[in-house]
Parts: C-alpha cells; structure tokens; sequence
C-alpha cells in the first residue's frame, strides 16, 4: 500500500491535467481553441462509451445521441437565433441538460436490457436513429434538418467562456472531472459490481444482486458523462443540428473508442487526439477529401492487430522497454475483479 | 381505392427491395453469427460495378450477374482476410466491417464521385405495365417485387431441399458438431458468406435501376436490413421476409399519410417489436 | 499507468511541433483569401464546382492586386455547419487568412454568420449558401453576399408560371427543410399575389429515394407540378414520376434541373424536356460576359461541367467582388479592415459578373438579376437551361415593402400559405 501523496502522484488523471493546463504555454491559439478543445470534448463523450466497455463489458452505439439529447436540452433552454424553445438562466439549462442525458442514458439501458453483444450494438444504432428522425423530422420542437443556431457559451465571472482559452480551460475540466470520476468508480464497490457483471453476470445474480437495476445505472452514468461532452460541444459549434446525432456521429464515437483503447476508459482520449489529428492533417498523409479513407484504414489496422488500441500499444512498447515500471503501473493501475 | 392498391403496391416493391439486400444479412448471421456492417457498402458496390458492367457490354443483365460475382469475390476476400483472422470475436468483427464500410465508401465516392446514376434497364422494363384499376405500374418495381419472390424461392429451395442446405441448417445449430463429424464446415461459411455478399451485390443493381445509385445509399440499405432482420428475428429466411413486409408497408403508408415522420415511424416499430420479443418476430429464444 | 503522462506530453509535443511549422511565413505583401466548399460527402461535385468558380475569379485578377499576391488556401467542410464553424475557425486561425469566401449550403451560412461576429477584424464572404435568414436578420457586420438566397433565385418564376404558361392550380413535392420553404416563399411572392392556387403541399424528408407513394398522393386535375428537389433525389423523382404515367407538366426550383443534375446520367431526362425552373444562372444566356465567363471556365477545367453551375457563378462574384474591392484599397487591411470592408460595402460588380450588375442592399446583401430557365436539348444530345426571362435587379424583400415583408416572418411549411 503506497501513501497518499504518492499515489497521487502517480494517478494518470493528474497527469492529465497537468499535461492540459501546460499546453496553452507551448501551442497557439489554434491549436488550443479549436484542435485541443475538440480533442477534449469527443474525448468525453468517448469516455462514456470506454467506461461502459471497460467497467461493464457494454458497447452502445447510442452514446452520441445521449450526448446530443443533451445538446438539444440546452440549445432549446438557452437564447438561440432559431426562435424555438424558452431561454432561462443557463445553470439551469445546463442542469436540465444533463439531467435528460442521464434520463436518455437510463432509458437506452432499460430497452436494451436484454440484449448483449452485437445485439446491443443494433439496437443502440437503432434508438440512436430514431432519435435522429425524430429531430429531423420535427419542425415544432427542433427546428427540423436546419436544427437550432446562434448559441453561445455564457459569461462566468465576467470570463467570457467563448475566447478559446477560457473555453478550453472549461473543456479541460470538465474532462479531468469525468475521467477523474470514472476511474475513482471503478475502486468503489459499485464498479466492482460492474467489473463482476462483465465477466460473471449469472454469478452476480445469484448473489442477489439486480443485473438489471446495474446495467440500467452504468448506462445512466455513461449518459451524464456522454451529457457532459454534449454541452460542450454544443456550445463548441455554436448549434445544434441533427448532424450531431446521425449514424455518421455514431460511428465516429465508436471509432475513436477502439482507436484510442475501448478497454481502458482514458483510451478514449488518446483515441480523440488521434481522431482529431488525422482529420487536421490527412491531407499531409494522403488527400484532404480522403480523410474517411485514412481513418477507415487506421481502424481496420486496429482492430485486427492492436486489442486495445492505442493505449494498448504504448502499454506493450512500454512493457518492452522498462519491464519494472509496468509491474508498478499494473498494480497501481485499475483492478479487475 | 386507386391510391391504395398503388400504395401497397409500393410497399411491397420497398419490401423486396429491402429482402433482397437483408436476406442475404440474415443469412450471414445465422450461420456465421458475424454482423456484417459492410453489407450496405456491398450493396453500393454492386450498384456501382453492375453499372460499369452494364454501360460497357450494353445489358442490364450481364451488369446483374457481374455485380452479383464481383461482390461474391469481395465478400470472400474480406472473409479471408479480415474476418477470419478474429475467430469467434464477434464484437471485433463487426467492428472490423465497420472499418471495411468507412473505407470502401469512401473509395466508392473517389471514383464514382457525388453524382447520382442511373441505369438504363431494357426499354421493356422501363417502362409502364397496364394493370386494371390502376391504369398501370412501373414494370421495373414488378421486376423488383419478382426478383424478391424468385430469390426467396431459391435460398428457401437451397436450404430446405439440398445437402448444402442441410449443412447449413446443421451449422446453424451447432457448428462444432457439424465440425466433428467431419464435414468441412470453414468450406459452408465461405459459401453462405459469398451467397449473403452477392446477394447484397445483386440487390445493388435492382435497387439502382428502381431507384438510383448515389453515396449514402450503403448506410441508408444498411439501416433497413438491420431493423428488418431485428424485427424479423436474425438468421430467419422468413422472419427477414416479415420484417420487410413490415417496414414496407409502415414506410408507404406512412409517407403518404404522416410524411414527417414515416421513417421515425419504422425505427418505433422496431423498439416496440424489441419490448415485446427481444430475439425478433421469428427469431429462436 | 504512468503511460499516459508519455502519451499525453507526447502528443502535446507533437503539437507545439506542429503549430511552429504549420504557420507557413506570411509575407507582408501576401494577401490570404481562404476558399470554404464542400469537397466531401453527396455535395462534393456542387463544392468542387464552387472552388472552380474561386480560381477563375483569381485568374482574372492573374493571381494579384494592387501589387500583392493572391494566397488561395481551400478548406472542406461536409455540409454540416459545426463542420463549417471549425473549418472556418481553422482558416482565420491556423491559416491566418485575411477573408474567408463560403460556406456552399444553408445552415453553414448561418453558422458562419454566427461566427463571422466575433472576429470583426476578418472579412467573409459568402459562397453560394442561400439561407435568407444569413442577411436577412441579424446579420453581421463583416459578412457579405453577393449571390442571391433562396427566395431571390425564384424571383421571377411565379409571374411566368401564372401569365406565360397559364398555371392556376399547382402541387408542390419538396424536400423538408428550410431552404426549399424560402424557395416556396419566393415562387409564391409572384404567383400567388396574381391569383394562382396552390392545392397541395408535399413536404418530403430529406433523403427520401421513394416518391412513388407522393406522387400516387398527387391530385389528377393540377395545371403543374412544382419540383423543389435536388441531386439524386430529382433524379429519383423525375424517373418515378415518368414510370408512374404522370403527365403534368413539372416546374423546378433553383436546385432541380442544374447542371449537377442535368449532367447526371439516366433515361429520367425525357421528363425534364420543357420544363421551366429559375435560378442565379442559366446555361445558355446570350449576354456576352456569359459566353466570356463560360469560355474562361471550359478552358480552364476541361473535365468541368458541362457548363458552370450556380456553385462555381456564386463563388465567381464574390471572390471577384472581394478582389475588386481590395484593389480599390490598395490591399490595404493593417486598419482592422475597416476601409477593405467599407469599399466591399459599397462594391458594385458590373463589367466583370457574367449575370448582369450585382450591387448590396444595407445588409449587405445582393440585389442582382435572376433567370428564369426552360431545359432544352442541343443537337448533341446534351441538356441544358435556356433563359426565357430575366427578373431584373431582384432584392431581398421580392420587390415588396421591406417591413411589410419581414412581417410575414420565416418560411415555413405553411407560411406564407397559398390557397
């Protein structure tokens, strides 16, 4: 047992923060704003999909509508240009957001009780579609295929969360936050029921435990963090429009979960910086217009050589380099039951 | 009375044109239990290739066949070279055809471009048949409603009526008996995943000619076949023909009748077929 | 677990690494126009089209004024406006443009608006986006455009539709969102005004490949057919509208019966013979500075279109207006761009559009000629758009009391209704 400070020391969430709040120091606005801020904001709604998969051996393809839920929450809660919805205070359109994420994410979890594997993956896409038509389709509510624009990021203290540095500050926190959350999860007695219902579900039942009433709480967890990436990116892009939640959107959060490591919940944002970079900077490697080509090809690479991504890779590099400093990270690292 | 018959008329052309591409999906997940997400990149790739084919020898039919053939032999090449190497992990695989899609989609819209084709079937079915009350009915959606009954008719005779068909019905009940008793069960999975892909290839050139070929079509076709075999239960050859049926309908009527949210209404359909009965209409528990 | 430290530091390495080189040195006497087009996805023929319309406008100047050269960097955004917004984002940003020319679609433009208000120092320019709530309200002080929006490019069709072809009773099939709604709106403007009918309304959702079921819908006794589809799903439409028997006549909006469309390949054209729609540009117009601009076009692109459509006219005139203007300048732009956007404030193309003056109203928006088409057949067998009419000097508020014609508020379904 490690003290403490040293413990704390070597919690990657730290590093994760200290590596971010260094980051303006060495890097242009640019890159900051909108580069990092991205990278941050799909990390998080990534995040709710590594946790769902590392914690409880659960994939959803419905992550990015749970997320958009939330986007829509606070876009018809908030002063937009489109003339729909009831602007209050924001705290409280942010509460409210996040609050309906949950609820969705509750909800994806009840229908899909029954279903595992790739079942559960068909039927997440199919309710992440649904959701898609529906707010394409309504023109009341959501304003329909053009959705809701004009929204903006509010004051906080008289900071101006839209100048890129406050903004990515906001970003980097709520994603320390998140990831900071999942990981202290994982040590509590409810992430090792998670962990148990993973790799033992029938045993978790027979010791009385409601395998139901679980996964239905890991996939209302997944919502808030998912809800969490959904404000922010709604603010991000200034509107909110049934882009962010089409099938397109859903494949993307899955890529850059195996991209990034879908078993280890910070895969996720090791996954978005790749995603991210590759999007920036196809045109570098092949063509601009290529990028799919590009990403489609990196993921199939992963998929079939590298099991957990890319954090999965820097562990084995790692492992081959310093043999002693891995058996520290392991034992230090997340327990699995 | 006019406006209905042409509208179940609709619904069943939809219908075929969504059995056509899902059989073939279901097909492959009964026996192979892999979710093939590339199936709607087959069917892009058939459309394309069966255009190609068609515009250079001049016959529709040759481009149906070629198309049918060439993503028989993509199918195989995925198979063996993607699919196979990760065993049982169905997760992984279908995150594997996943990737397949994202790639062939976007090589599709390289050298295709975002312009719509479309083919130019024979004069004959271009045109309309004279049919009584209606006055008439495109001849290229009857030739799409045929195909569907001719190609239910030959998987239904393939499966229930020949040896092949007995060892896939024996696989998709357990495959490691069929493995033990010493049939060459790898040389069956090849077969119905071929099957399943140039069906999903031929699918392409029927659906092309009736409708039209344009990106964004392989997400659209992969959608239906996975809400028509999800309300038609996996790896059922009938459940797939209910589901389409199903959603053929829900989708014409409701295009006519509530417009806005025709399409929200067949993904409804589904989560409350799902409440119901989680494994599908006609899947096995 | 330590990894992440390595990974994280590595990647933010890497990008202090990349933020140094990626700034390429700008020369003092450089000046950067950003180009913003949809070269990914279903759009990316109309996009490429748009950027054709950017280098030929630049060619005209020979890639200069006013001693500086003309920087051209193109950047693709998807049709999806958090898409545009970050693109747009990393042209002022990370490119360090000076002026941005696009988006391409509707929803981007708004975005970009949107975002044009917090850097009021750069200058954007729109390229062919045709939302009319971009300048319409709201707008912003450094965005400009100088092509028509989606009721502008209908001007001049409902007048024709109702005295020249004699249309009293229409149906209207119509993909679902806000760009055909102010499409309606502007048809409406003339030929409702005059008495004609509009018994039916289909409102189709975007994406839609079956028709057949709308247009069973159709009533039998309609004068016309008014079409507001575009790309595959015209295509679509019109192939099913001929196999069904229909027989009325069929009238298009700006989008229907383009050049994209037009080029595309299928037996559906037979239905498009005759057909009248309006739009920014027609493929056979007479006016001298047409047969030039289509000339400079073909010879420039010969795998181009047949003939340039409405995306590489738009982005045309307003990077040429863009340049115009900085040569009025001087280049000049170390004052914040406050004389560059007040001489593009006033800006007036005349010798240089192909399609007849272009000028801006006080929200510097176009008020510029439009066309209206009837699709006809060269000996060669290609199709192309021939003018029939053209509605002179065309702006925002359709010729009608500017108050009087904001209060009739945003298009929609039902608004303004017609019948």
């Amino acid at each position: 047992m490690t003290t403490m400070p040293q413990q704390l020391l070597r919690h990657p969430v730290l590093w994760l923060a200290l590596a971010g709040l260094a980051f303006p120091l060495v890097a242009s606005e640019f890159w900051v704003g909108t580069v990092a801020a991205r990278v941050l904001i799909i990390g998080t709604m990534a995040l709710s999909l590594t946790f769902l998969t590392s914690s409880a051996g659960l994939v959803s393809f419905a992550q990015a509508g749970v997320a958009g839920v939330a986007g829509y929450t606070l876009a018809l809660l908030s002063p937009n240009i489109t003339g729909v919805g009831v602007a209050v205070p924001w705290p409280l359109a942010v509460g409210a957001a996040l609050g309906m994420g949950t609820l969705a994410g509750l909800l994806v979890g009840w229908v899909s009780v029954r279903s595992s594997g790739i079942y559960l993956l068909m039927i997440t896409l199919a309710m992440s579609v649904s959701l898609f038509y529906l707010v394409s389709q309504n023109t009341e509510v959501f304003n329909g295929f053009d959705g809701i624009n004009g929204l903006k990021p509010p004051e906080l203290l008289g900071i101006d969360l839209r100048a890129p540095i406050p903004f990515y500050g906001m970003a980097l926190a709520a994603a320390v936050l998140s990831a900071a959350a999942v990981l202290h999860l994982d040590r509590t007695p409810f992430g090792l029921q998670l962990h148990a219902l993973r790799n033992a579900p029938r045993r978790v039942a027979a010791l009385g435990f409601s395998t139901t009433l679980l996964r239905i709480a890991a996939f209302g967890i997944a919502g808030l963090i998912a809800s969490v990436g959904g404000v922010l990116n709604t603010w991000f892009s200034g509107q909110m429009s049934p882009g962010a939640v089409d099938v397109h959107a859903a494949v993307n959060l899955l890529v850059v979960a195996v991209l990034g490591g879908i078993r280890h919940p910070l895969g996720a944002f090791l996954g978005a910086a790749a995603f991210v970079l590759l999007e920036n900077y196809a045109a570098s490697v092949i063509d601009r217009e290529r990028f799919n080509l590009v990403i489609g090809a990196v993921f199939i690479v992963i998929v079939l050589f590298a099991k957990d991504g890319l954090i999965g890779l820097i562990q084995q590099l790692r492992a081959q380099i310093k043999p002693a400093w891995t058996g520290v990270c392991a034992k230090n690292g997340r327990k699995t039951v | 009375m006019r406006f209905y018959i042409l509208l179940s008329l609709n619904a069943l052309t939809v219908a075929s044109l969504y059995f056509l591409v899902a059989s073939g999906f279901s097909l492959i997940f009964g026996l192979l239990r892999t979710v093939n997400m590339a199936h709607g990149a087959f069917y892009l790739l058939g459309a394309y290739v069966g255009y190609d084919i068609a515009s250079y020898t001049g016959s529709w039919l040759l481009g149906l066949v070629g198309a049918a053939v060439a993503v028989a032999l993509v199918g195989l090449a995925m198979h063996l070279t993607l699919l196979r190497t990760l065993g049982g992990d169905e997760l992984r695989q279908a995150l594997v055809t996943i990737g397949f899609a994202i790639v062939v989609g976007d090589l599709l819209l390289a050298h295709y471009g975002g312009i719509t084709y479309q083919f130019t079937p024979p004069e004959i079915l271009y045109g309309t048949t004279p049919m009584p009350v209606i006055r008439g009915y495109p001849t290229i959606r009857l030739v799409v409603i045929g195909s569907a009954l001719l190609v239910g008719l030959g998987l239904w005779l393939l499966i229930h009526r020949t040896k092949v068909g007995m060892l896939i019905r024996a696989g998709v009940d357990d495959r490691d008996i069929l493995s033990a008793m010493g049939f060459n069960v790898q040389r069956v999975l090849l077969l119905v995943f071929a099957l399943g892909a140039g069906l999903a290839g031929l699918a392409g050139v029927i659906g092309g000619s009736a409708l039209s070929i344009s990106p964004g079509e392989d997400a659209r076709f992969l959608l239906s076949s996975l809400v028509v075999v999800i309300i038609g239960g996996m790896g059922s050859l009938a459940g797939a023909a209910l589901g389409a049926l199903l959603i053929g309908f829900a989708e014409q009527f409701g295009l006519a009748f509530i417009p806005n949210y025709a399409t929200l209404l067949t993904f409804l359909l589904m989560v409350a077929v799902l409440a119901v009965r989680p494994q599908g209409l006609l899947g096995r528990g | 677990m330590k990894t992440t430290l390595h990974t994280v530091l590595g990647a933010a390495g890497l990008a202090a690494l990349l933020s140094g080189t990626a700034l390429s040195p700008a020369f003092a006497q450089d000046i950067r126009i950003g180009a913003l087009a949809t070269l990914e996805g279903p759009f990316a023929q109309s996009g490429l089209d748009g950027m054709r319309g950017v280098e030929l406008a630049v060619d005209a100047f020979q890639g200069q004024v006013a001693g500086k050269r003309i920087v051209l960097v193109k950047e693709s955004s998807n049709a999806k406006p958090d898409v545009a917004v970050a693109k747009t984002r990393k042209l002022i940003e990370q490119d360090k443009v000076d002026i941005v020319v696009g988006p391409l679609s509707g929803g981007e433009g708004i975005a970009v608006k949107e975002y044009a208000k917090s850097v009021p120092s750069k200058t954007f320019v729109n390229g062919t986006s045709g939302a009319q709530d971009t300048t319409l309200r709201d707008p912003a002080p450094n965005f400009y455009r100088f092509t028509l929006d989606g009721a502008q490019w209908q001007a001049g069709l409902g007048s024709y539709a109702y005295e020249t072809k004699g249309y009293r009773n229409i149906a209207v099939v119509s993909e679902d969102y806000s760009f055909p709604y102010s499409q309606v709106m502007g048809f409406q403007a003339e030929y409702c005004s005059r008495g004609g009918k509009i018994s039916q309304k289909n409102w189709v959702p975007v994406g839609t490949k079956d028709f057949t079921s709308v247009i069973a819908k159709l009533p039998d006794k309609v004068d016309a057919v008014y079409v507001l589809l575009g790309g595959a799903d015209a295509v679509n439409f019109l192939t099913q509208y001929y196999q069904s028997g229909g027989t009325a006549p069929l009238i298009g909006s700006s989008v229907t019966v383009d050049q994209t469309v037009l080029s595309s390949k299928g037996a559906f054209k037979n239905k498009v013979l005759g057909m009248i729609a309006a739009g920014p540009v027609a493929d056979s117009n007479d006016d001298p500075k047409w047969v030039e601009f289509v000339k400079a076009y073909k010879a420039k692109f010969p795998d181009g279109l047949e003939s340039p459509s409405l995306f590489a006219h738009g982005y045309y005139v307003s990077t040429l207006a863009v340049l115009q203007a900085l040569d009025q300048v001087g280049g000049k732009l170390d004052d914040g761009q406050k004389a560059f956007q007040a001489a593009l404030a006033k800006t007036e193309l005349t010798d240089r559009s192909p399609t007849g003056a272009i000028r801006l109203d006080e929200n510097r928006q176009a008020i510029a000629d439009n066309f209206v088409t009837e699709v006809a057949q060269r000996p060669d067998g290609a199709f192309f758009s021939k003018v029939v009419k053209v509605a002179k000097g065309v702006d925002q508020a359709l010729g009608m009391d500017r108050a009087k014609f904001l209060a009739l508020g945003t298009a929609s379904r039902d608004n303004p209704s017609c019948n």
